[in-house]
Formats: structure tokens, C-alpha cells, sequence
């Protein structure tokens, strides 16, 4: 299953799967990256990481180590 | 003035918290309530700064509203996130709040929904205020349906223009005067609900809601326990590295861990929350809020190209600004201060002034003696922390702007992949950035890293950086003792920037592979990138100015005591035969003032070498021997340590060549130049001088950075860290120099 750091530039998944380590993965759950749930990566940084993925219409950066965590369904989401 | 005469008892003022996610425009809402009350500290042990204000109620109470941190959850992995859970419940020690003013972003609905549905299920009372609505427009909810659903009343607010100001306070004051329920939108599975019933039967009386509320809130019992549950389950995993410990009774950490839930069981109740507003809000939110001129200014601020050129320009003018155009503020508060001095002086003792070779012996004179105190050592303490004034605010001026505009966040995501080969955070860049000019200001601004880990491997790094007080003392060094044209000359300046800044990236690395606190693999990178506002300068004043005067009340305080200590080490012990006869006489006799001026600043270099400092100096000369240094130079270093720049002025004193000497003073510069050691050799060769300027370079000579960084991490076991490796470092490095170079004969 692809993971949100192979997700295009622009292109938008949806999440399936959150893992990790505890902390980290209750982080994301608490802001609303749920299984289910509509992402997009926006930009790249210019030195290739980290990644700019939107959620639920608020932005945050993320390393591309901790997107590889995030399982993700490629087919756009609704 | 009469400031905490109401604190009678039985008569408590009305305490109202104000809760939300970062970037949701709380602090602008807190300002707007507060006015010009605000009163800003430390919640005890940690540099979590604690906002208190005054709002008088619609009903005539005047009420504390404090702001609490910006937070997107209450399960305590964070500082900020404790502090914004004890005063949401009132544990630790915060009071319990009549009520809780919690922001909802409209443009942000869900995610800060969340943090409410959390506060809701603890039972304490809401007061939605939903704020953004001029940047959500028709994306906004209906606040009277999205207050039926939530369970508490919702006002739309504009800060800014105060609408929706009087019915928030009007809803507040329903809610501080309604029940107490707990207000929850899931139902816990068996095995949660058996693990919270675990949990709450081991709570402490002062924990149970009938004992904070006076009245049992069974719900909001269990939410309670449901906390501790997910708190500490999160905080075993130390992968974010915050050195700070839960503080949770014993009895409930045993029975969170005898309740022992399956990993991944404590995801549910976020989950369940999440699939709560996920079924309910679309009814009420029509479409997502625009976003495109955020992204349209990303596309350039965030360009492979053009992002690196802004970032540069921006980066240039913040270095600017602290290094170049605060210089006139600067030296306005030296001359200021040096101007008090002098009037001082002249309006306590006007006779001395007049006779120089009265300067000869008066020294043990009461008179004199409270003069130099008054004149040295306070109002020069006081001067020695007011000089940091203006690179604080102008520092924390941009920081302010840059922060609450939106970019500072991006400046962290431009430059995560280049500090995080280092073990940083991303938003270390700027902090380091401003260690250029000065570590103080550089120190503070560590607070924009969440993180405690992160903020306190800059703090040790970053006096690392070639501050500004280096370079007099460099510049003075190398025009004595470097040979070689202005371009050799220019090029080792270049040469101690590279060296300091490889040196602070080495360190963190370092450390953050052996240090226990400071260690850390792989800490998660993860911030929010707000969308793009305009500041209001009114809060950004605000800050800066709060920033500045927690600086000159705690930090301060600690600079000027060390330095009247250290004026006093460097003028006592005083002799009361002082006045070498040698010069009285040959004074008396002298023709003109530069001559007597010769004897007075010669009796001058005397006394400070028979001082305290003069005699460690002597102390330690078998110490920094290896260095290169004799005891001359050790006095410098030991004054040095009130600000590296007074190396210089120390040296010209002991040189007699007056305390007024600057780094371009030639008969100072001369004087190092043909100084001779007892054998009559040349005592400073170019190699002395190259360790001396790689002994500066790593040395911690600076007590202010060591009083800030005391400040800043509330402890003395940081400071002391620093200065000891720092010194440490110092030592083996200027000796390294030293030895490896006469070794291959340089002298």
C-alpha cells in the first residue's frame, strides 16, 4: 500500500492508516488526520523535504520519513 | 498600585480562561477583553508564560481572564499542554475556572472543535467564541445551529472592530451562573470504560469533580481518568524528548498501568471525536474557506528560487537591524548611562575631579569609595543590562511580525532538511541567526520551538555564534599582533565566522547523540503552516514589550548582581597606603596633565593587579599557561566575563594605558606589541594571538548569556553546563593551538 511520502506533488490520497510511534501517531490523530480523511501534499520544500500536505483545510509540514507512516488509498478522496 | 487589595477570601474574583488552537486569533481576542491590564509571568519551573488580564463582567464583577497556551489537544505531551489542562480543570494549583472562553477558528471549524469537545467532556463550562469569521465569510457557521449541536452558546467575534465583544461577556456570564455538566458526543467501549473506571476509583479527592466544582459531575470524573489514561500512556513513548514529568499522583500512574489497555485502544476516543464532527459539521459549514491568496503568495514565498531569495532578504534585514541599526540605540544607552556616571561623580565628590594626582590616594575615602560603587558598579550594572534592550525589542519587534504574518512557520519549513542534519529544529535557524549580533536576544527567541528538548540544544549552541562583543576583541588582536596585510588580516575575521558557525553545528550534533536530555533520533517535524495574515501592530507590541520587561525583571536582575560582583572583585582589596610614593612624589613634581595622567593610569594598572581579580588572575596564570596566556591577559579574561568587549578596556588598564582604551587604541595595541615576558622575549606572539581569539571564540565569557539561559530553562544545571564545556572546549582547543604550533615552531 502506498504511504503519503509517494504521493505526487499536488495529488491528493486518502488516509487509511496511521502507525508510528504512539505519540507521534495520537498527534496526527488529534489533528484530524483519521482514517478516511481527504490529503493533499501541496508543495514540496525546495531541498526535497520536508513535505506540505493540506488536511482538512489547514496546512502543516511534515517529514517525508514521518508520511512514509501514513498509509494512504491514491484514489482521490469522494 | 492598590493591586491585590480584592483578594479577600470567600469573595473570589470570577476566574475565566481563554482556551484554543494556535493561529486562531486568542491572543487578539485576549487583548481585546483585557486592554492594558494584562500582567504576564511564569507559570512556576517552566518558561510557559502565564497572561492574566481584567474583564469586568455585563454584570458588574470584574473577572481574571487568563490566556491560556495555544494548544490542539489537552492530553499532556507537551508543557504548554499540561499547563492548558491544570487550568481548564483547575489542578496544580490554577483555580477553577467559572467558565472557559473556548476560539473556534471558523475557517478551522473541525480541528478547533476538537480541542473543545475535549474541554466539554471534563465538564467544565463553554463559551464558544468564533473568530475568523471576516476570513471565512459565507464559509462561516451558523453560530445558533453550531451552538446546538455543541451544547454551549457560540458568538461570532471580531476582535478587531469588538463586534460580538458584549454578547460574548453576556454568554459568559450565562454560562459562569449555569450547571455543571460534562458534555460528551461518544460512548467508551467496554474495555475503555472498564480501564476509565480503573483510573477514577485511584483519582485523589482533589482530583474528583465534587471536591474542584463542589458538586460530583460523574462524566466528568471519568474524563478526568480518560486524561490520565492517554497523558501518560503518551508520555512513555519519550520519542519527543520533553525532559519535563507528568505530574500525575503515583496512585493513578499504577492504576493506568495495571489498567494496561491494548496498544492502539486509547486512539478510539479520538477517533469517536473525530467521527462525531465529521457527521455533524458538514450540515453546517456550506464550503471550505478560500485559500487561494495563501497559496497563491506560497507559490512565491515558497519558490525553489525565489523562496531562498526572500528568505535571504528577510534573514539580511533582521541580521541588519540587530547588528548595525540597533548600534545607535546601543551606544545612546552607554553614553547614557556613562553620562549618569559622570554626573553622579561630579555631584558626589566635585573636588576630586579637579586635582589628578588627588586620584593617587583617595581611593580607601569613604567618599570615593561609595562613588565608585554607586557610579561603577550600579548604574554600570544597570547600564550593562539596559544595553541589551534594543536588540531585544527590535529582535522581538520581527519576530513578533514574522510570526503572527505567518512566515516564521515557513522559515522552519525551508530550512528543517539543512538543521536537521544537526539534530534541529527547523526553527532554530533564527535563533542562530540572531546569535551573530548578540546570544541574549538570541537565547529568548528559542521560544518559538514547542519543544523543551529543542529549545535548550540551541540555547547551548547558539552562544557558540561569533557574537558582536567578539569583535573588538578580535579586532584589537589581530591589528597588534597578526602580521600581514589588511586582506590576511580581513580573511582570519572571515575565518572566525566559518570557524564559530561550524563549530555551533558540530556541537549540536554532538550533543544531541551523547547529552541524556538533549538526545534524540528522528524527533517528529511537525507544525502547522497558518495561512497568511496581516499583524496587528498593537499585539505585536505587546509581545515585544512583554518579552522586554520579563527580561529586565528576572534575567536583569542577575546581570546586575554579577556586575557589582565583579566590580568589586576588580576594586578591592584597597590599600589604605595606597598611592605608590614613588608616584605621589614623582605626581607632584610632573609638568603637565598628560604626564600626571601617565602616573594616575600607572597607579591604576597597580591597584588592579593587586586586587582579588588581579591576584586570581595571578591564580590561575599556571592554568592558562598552556594557552599561551601569562597573568595580564588572564585579568582581562576574568573581566571579560561582565561582557567579552571589556577584555579590551581591562587590558588597557592593566597596560596603563587608561580604562577609556578601545580596540583601535594604538598605545594600547603598542603596548601588547612590545610587552616582554621575565626573560625578555616577546610575550605575545601571533600564535598567543590566535589562541586567544580561538579562546574567545568558544569560551562562555559572558554572564548575561549564562543569566538568560538560567532564565529561559528555569534551572542553574543548564548554565552550568554551558559555561563548563564551553570552557572546557575553550581550553583544550586555545591549547591545542598553542602547544601544536611551537611545536612546529611558530613561536
Amino acid at each position: 500500500m502506498p504511504s503519503l511520502a509517494e504521493v505526487a506533488l499536488g495529488q491528493q490520497a486518502t488516509v487509511r492508516e496511521v502507525s508510528g510511534a504512539r505519540a507521534f501517531r495520537r498527534r496526527l490523530l488529534e489533528l484530524g488526520l483519521v482514517p478516511g480523511v481527504a490529503v493533499r501534499v501541496v508543495t514540496i520544500a525546495p531541498l526535497g523535504d520536508p513535505l506540505r500536505i493540506e488536511v482538512r483545510g489547514g496546512q502543516w509540514s511534515l517529514r517525508r520519513s514521518e508520511a512514509a507512516q501514513i498509509d494512504v488509498d491514491p484514489a482521490p478522496h469522494g | 498600585m492598590a493591586d491585590d487589595d480584592d483578594d479577600k477570601p470567600g469573595d473570589r474574583r470570577p476566574m475565566i480562561v481563554l482556551a484554543g488552537n494556535p493561529n486562531v486569533g486568542k491572543t487578539t481576542l485576549f487583548n481585546a477583553l483585557t486592554g492594558l491590564s494584562a500582567k504576564v509571568s511564569n507559570y512556576p519551573g517552566i518558561t510557559v508564560e502565564r497572561r492574566v488580564g481584567r474583564v469586568t463582567l455585563p454584570d458588574g464583577r470584574v473577572a481574571d481572564l487568563c490566556d491560556l497556551p495555544g494548544t490542539y489537544s489537552l492530553n499532556a505531551r507537551s508543557a504548554e499542554e499540561q499547563i492548558a489542562f491544570d487550568a481548564i480543570v483547575g489542578l496544580a494549583g490554577e483555580p477553577v475556572p467559572d467558565a472557559a472562553i473556548v476560539c473556534l477558528d471558523a475557517t478551522q471549524l473541525a480541528r478547533s472543535a476538537y480541542l473543545l469537545l475535549q474541554i466539554q467532556e471534563l465538564g467544565t463550562r463553554c463559551v464558544v467564541a468564533l473568530t475568523m469569521v471576516d476570513e471565512a465569510k459565507s464559509a462561516t457557521p451558523d453560530p445558533k445551529a453550531l451552538g446546538a449541536l455543541l451544547g454551549c452558546e457560540v458568538v461570532a467575534v471580531t476582535a478587531r472592530t469588538r463586534t460580538g465583544i458584549p454578547e460574548l461577556l453576556d454568554a459568559v456570564v450565562r454560562a459562569a451562573h449555569g450547571e455543571r455538566r460534562a458534555v460528551w458526543t461518544w460512548e467508551p467501549d467496554p474495555a475503555i470504560s472498564a480501564g476509565i473506571a480503573a483510573v477514577r476509583a485511584a483519582l485523589p479527592d482533589a482530583w474528583m469533580t465534587r471536591t474542584r466544582f463542589g458538586t460530583s459531575v460523574a462524566r466528568g470524573d471519568d474524563a478526568l481518568a480518560l486524561w490520565a489514561l492517554s497523558s501518560i500512556e503518551a508520555r512513555a513513548d519519550s520519542a519527543h524528548g520533553d525532559a519535563d514529568e507528568l505530574d500525575v499522583p503515583a496512585a493513578v500512574r499504577t492504576a493506568v498501568e495495571r489498567a494496561d489497555l491494548p496498544e492502539g485502544k486509547l486512539d478510539a476516543p479520538i477517533l469517536a471525536r473525530w467521527a462525531f464532527l465529521d457527521r455533524e459539521l458538514p450540515r453546517l459549514v456550506a464550503k471550505p474557506p478560500d485559500r487561494t491568496r495563501t497559496e497563491r503568495i506560497d507559490r512565491v514565498l515558497l519558490h525553489r528560487i525565489f523562496g531562498f531569495a526572500v528568505f535571504l532578504g528577510v534573514m539580511a534585514v533582521v541580521f541588519m537591524s540587530l547588528f548595525a541599526w540597533s548600534k545607535p540605540a546601543i551606544d545612546g544607552v552607554d553614553s547614557l548611562f556613562k553620562w549618569l556616571g559622570d554626573e553622579l561623580r561630579t555631584a558626589i565628590a566635585p573636588a576630586a575631579s579637579e586635582e589628578l594626582c588627588d586620584k593617587l590616594t583617595a581611593s580607601t575615602d569613604a567618599r570615593t569609595i561609595v562613588t565608585d560603587f554607586l557610579v561603577d558598579g550600579v548604574i554600570g550594572g544597570v547600564g550593562a543590562v539596559m544595553v541589551f534592550l534594543p536588540q531585544i525589542l527590535l529582535l522581538f519587534l520581527f519576530l513578533g511580525f514574522l510570526e503572527d504574518c505567518g512566515y516564521l512557520a515557513r522559515v522552519a519549513y525551508l530550512m528543517d532538511r539543512i538543521m536537521r542534519t544537526m539534530n534541529l529544529h527547523g526553527r532554530a535557524f533564527v535563533p542562530m541567526l540572531s546569535g551573530f549580533a548578540c546570544a541574549v536576544p538570541a537565547i529568548m527567541a528559542t521560544r518559538t520551538m514547542e519543544r523543551r528538548r529543542d529549545r535548550i540544544l540551541t540555547m547551548m549552541v547558539v552562544p557558540l555564534m561569533t557574537c558582536s562583543a567578539r569583535l573588538p576583541v578580535y579586532t584589537l588582536v589581530i591589528a597588534a599582533l597578526i602580521p600581514g596585510s589588511a586582506a590576511t588580516q580581513a580573511l582570519l575575521m572571515v575565518g572566525m565566522y566559518l570557524f564559530s558557525v561550524s563549530t555551533a553545528l558540530a556541537a549540536a550534533w554532538i550533543m544531541s547523540r551523547t547529552v541524556q536530555p538533549l538526545k534524540a533520533k528522528r524527533l517528529p517535524f511537525l507544525i502547522e503552516l497558518p495561512p497568511y495574515r496581516l499583524p496587528r501592530l498593537r499585539d505585536v507590541v505587546r509581545m515585544m514589550w512583554s518579552k522586554s520587561s520579563m527580561f529586565l525583571r528576572e534575567a536583569g536582575t542577575v546581570i546586575l548582581v554579577c556586575s557589582i560582583a565583579l566590580w568589586a572583585l576588580l576594586s578591592f582589596p584597597r590599600d589604605p597606603t595606597d598611592g605608590h610614593p614613588d608616584r605621589v612624589a614623582a605626581c607632584a613634581v610632573a609638568d603637565g596633565d598628560e604626564a600626571k595622567q601617565a602616573l594616575v593610569d600607572a597607579e591604576s594598572g597597580a591597584r588592579l593587579a593587586e586586587s582579588y581579580g588581579g591576584r586570581l588572575g595571578h591564580t590561575v596564570e599556571p592554568v592558562l599557561a598552556p594557552l599561551g596566556f601569562d597573568w595580564k591577559i588572564d585579568i582581562g579574561i576574568i573581566g571579560a566575563f561582565a561582557a567579552r568587549e571589556v577584555f579590551v578596556s581591562t587590558l588597557g588598564i592593566v597596560y596603563s594605558v587608561g580604562g577609556e582604551a578601545d580596540e583601535s587604541s594604538e598605545p594600547l595595541r603598542e603596548a601588547l606589541r612590545s610587552a616582554k615576558k621575565p626573560d625578555g622575549s616577546q610575550a605575545y606572539t601571533p600564535l598567543v594571538g590566535l589562541s586567544l581569539m580561538i579562546f574567545f571564540a568558544l569560551a562562555c565569557q559572558c554572564m548575561s548569556t549564562l543569566a538568560v539561559v538560567r532564565r529561559e530553562t528555569r534551572s542553574w544545571r543548564w548554565p552550568a553546563f554551558l559555561f563548563g564545556y564551553m570552557t572546557t572546549l575553550a581550553w583544550i582547543a586555545s591549547m591545542l593551538v598553542y602547544q601544536v604550533g611551537r611545536l612546529l615552531g611558530f613561536g
